[in-house]
């Protein structure tokens, strides 16, 4: 299967930053052409007309010093983002992201954030009513799923947050560093699960610092520097130069 | 790219934004209900102290006629006050998932209007205490009325919400409008009170209209057709504005946010 399920096609995205704003309105006002000057100066530019294709059931890893864009390059794929130029394609359900610091609103249960979550991701309610139980049971959380997320430690919003999204059948999961934070017992849990995942033909893009769990899950890496794509191939050639590179 | 729903999804997604704001906001239901009574009925009475008692306004039955303009008036300046956190308060859902975001300050009115409506059982106990009754007309009266209510709530949410996330201190300027807004607007006072030479001014204020109709039609049961088709007209203006507004900055949410 190469069909290509994401497809960024000369992708610019440009962040503006909103120094002159910060001051509030009455800044704004008072020095209008100013203001306005500085908004349309003042941007930074992340990627610069990046192009690539993510497969159907590839899994693919994003790595890159701190800042490089991996972030922003998932945000563009979950849609949340938009690009300054060109295309994104996306083709397919995906999973709501998956960060650090995990889960919607800190004074909703463990429960009420599945279900907010399922119904986000375009699930029925009565979809999500048949997969709770399961979902409960893979984050294994104990008596602190009826409580409200806030009071959940990292790594217990990161087992929510996968549990969640490995039950919803998403076709495209987006992984951001969210793996680090789980005890061992977990993250083989969810190597587990992703690596089912991987058989059943899900799309998976995954960001990590870690160049062993890159190389252990993805097909393929992509390595982003200097707003662009600056390697990318089969996950062992291209952590090894990242690595030999640092 | 991206999750759109279908409408049936729609709803599904409406009601679990629905059930989450009730879940934030009031941390309860029962206690919910409380303080949508509550909050009106507590300016009533600061009012009443003030224009009855101490100003001695010369009006019958004056409890019954500032709480037929306290309660649509709060669900108002609820929606409109809360509305600068409405996106902002969701900054971990608009920063994963990509959905259609004004169903969030949607779900906010719609909230607002249920405790109006939750509400309106308190204005009968005292329509009663006065020897009045409900009337027929309330039938397609309250239904008309809710839905340019919306109309005007939902447009001013969209474009407070979606401002707000560029302009920070959108929030206070939005406290002090409302606060004038609403002694420009006759609730506290009947609109025959303001001076002759000022009267038609009443037009430009987008919520005396509604307001002077939710009066009559909860009092005497009438609608003002002249008021009705100020107040519909406002209603398609604030909405389409907000809209307009909404249309143009959402795509922005995820980075400012
Ligand atoms: N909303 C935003 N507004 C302005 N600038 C932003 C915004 N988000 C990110 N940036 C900037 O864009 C650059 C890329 O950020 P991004 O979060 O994509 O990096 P990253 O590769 O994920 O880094 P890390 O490894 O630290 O997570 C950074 O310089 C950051 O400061
Ligand atoms: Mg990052």
């Amino acid at each position: 299967m190469n069909t290509p399920v994401i497809t960024f096609r000369n992708v610019t995205k440009n962040y503006t930053l909103y120094h002159g704003l910060t001051g509030g309105f009455k800044n704004f006002l008072f020095r209008l052409p100013k203001a306005i000057k500085q908004i349309r100066d003042s941007k930074y530019c992340v990627l610069k007309e990046i192009s690539f294709e993510v497969n159907s059931g590839e899994t693919v890893g994003i790595i890159g010093r701190n800042g490089a864009g991996k972030s922003t390059l998932l945000g563009l794929m979950a849609g949340v983002l938009s690009p300054s130029s060109g295309t994104v394609e996306v083709k397919g359900k995906v999973a709501p992201l998956l960060e650090l610091g995990g889960g919607f609103h800190p004074d909703l249960t463990g429960i009420d954030n599945i279900i907010l979550n399922g119904v986000l991701l375009g699930l029925s309610r009565k979809e999500v009513a048949h997969k709770i139980s399961a979902i409960i049971k893979f984050a294994d959380l104990g008596g602190y799923i009826t409580q409200p997320i806030r009071t959940y430690s990292s790594g217990m919003l990161a087992r929510l947050g996968f549990s969640v999204a490995a039950h919803l059948e998403p076709e495209i999961i987006l992984l951001d560093e969210v793996l680090a934070v789980g005890d061992a017992d977990f993250q083989k849990k969810c190597m587990n699960k992703i690596l089912e995942f991987k058989q059943s033909g899900v799309t998976i893009v995954f960001i990590s610092h870690s160049m062993d769990s890159v190389r252990e899950i993805c097909d393929r890496a992509i390595w982003i520097e200097d707003h662009r794509v600056k390697m990318t191939g089969d996950a062992v050639t291209v952590t090894k130069a990242y690595q030999s590179c640092n | 790219m991206k999750n759109q729903p279908k409408s049936s999804h729609y709803l599904d997604l409406i009601i679990v934004l629905f059930l989450k704001e009730m879940k934030v906001r009031y941390k309860s239901t029962s206690l919910g209900y409380l303080w949508s009574i509550l909050h009106p009925l507590s300016f009533a009475f600061v009012f009443f102290i003030a224009f009855k008692v101490v100003m001695r306004i010369q009006m019958e039955h004056y409890t019954l006629f500032l709480i037929t303009g306290l309660f649509p008036w709060q669900w108002f300046a609820n929606s409109v006050s809360t509305a600068p956190m409405t996106f902002l308060g969701n900054a971990s859902i608009i920063k994963k998932v990509n959905f259609p975001r004004n169903i969030l300050p949607f779900a906010a009115v719609l909230q607002d209007m249920a405790h109006f409506l939750f509400s309106l059982p308190v204005i009968v106990v005292f329509m009663l205490f006065y020897g009045k009754s409900p009337g027929l007309s309330w039938l397609y009266g309250i239904p008309l009325l809710l839905a340019i209510q919306f109309l005007i709530t939902y447009g001013m949410a969209l474009i407070v919400s979606s401002v707000n996330l560029f302009f920070r201190d959108l929030e206070r300027l939005t406290g002090i409008a409302l606060t004038l807004l609403f002694y420009f607007t006759p609730v506290v006072y009947a609109e025959s009170m303001v001076p002759e030479k000022y009267r038609s001014l009443i037009y430009l204020n987008p919520l005396a209209s509604l307001m002077i109709n939710w009066r009559n039609l909860l009092l005497n049961g009438a609608l003002d057709p002249r008021h009705l088709t100020v107040s519909i007209v406002y209603g398609l203006v604030i909405f389409g504005l907000g809209s307009a507004v909404y249309k143009k900055l959402s795509w922005k949410f995820g980075e400012v946010i």
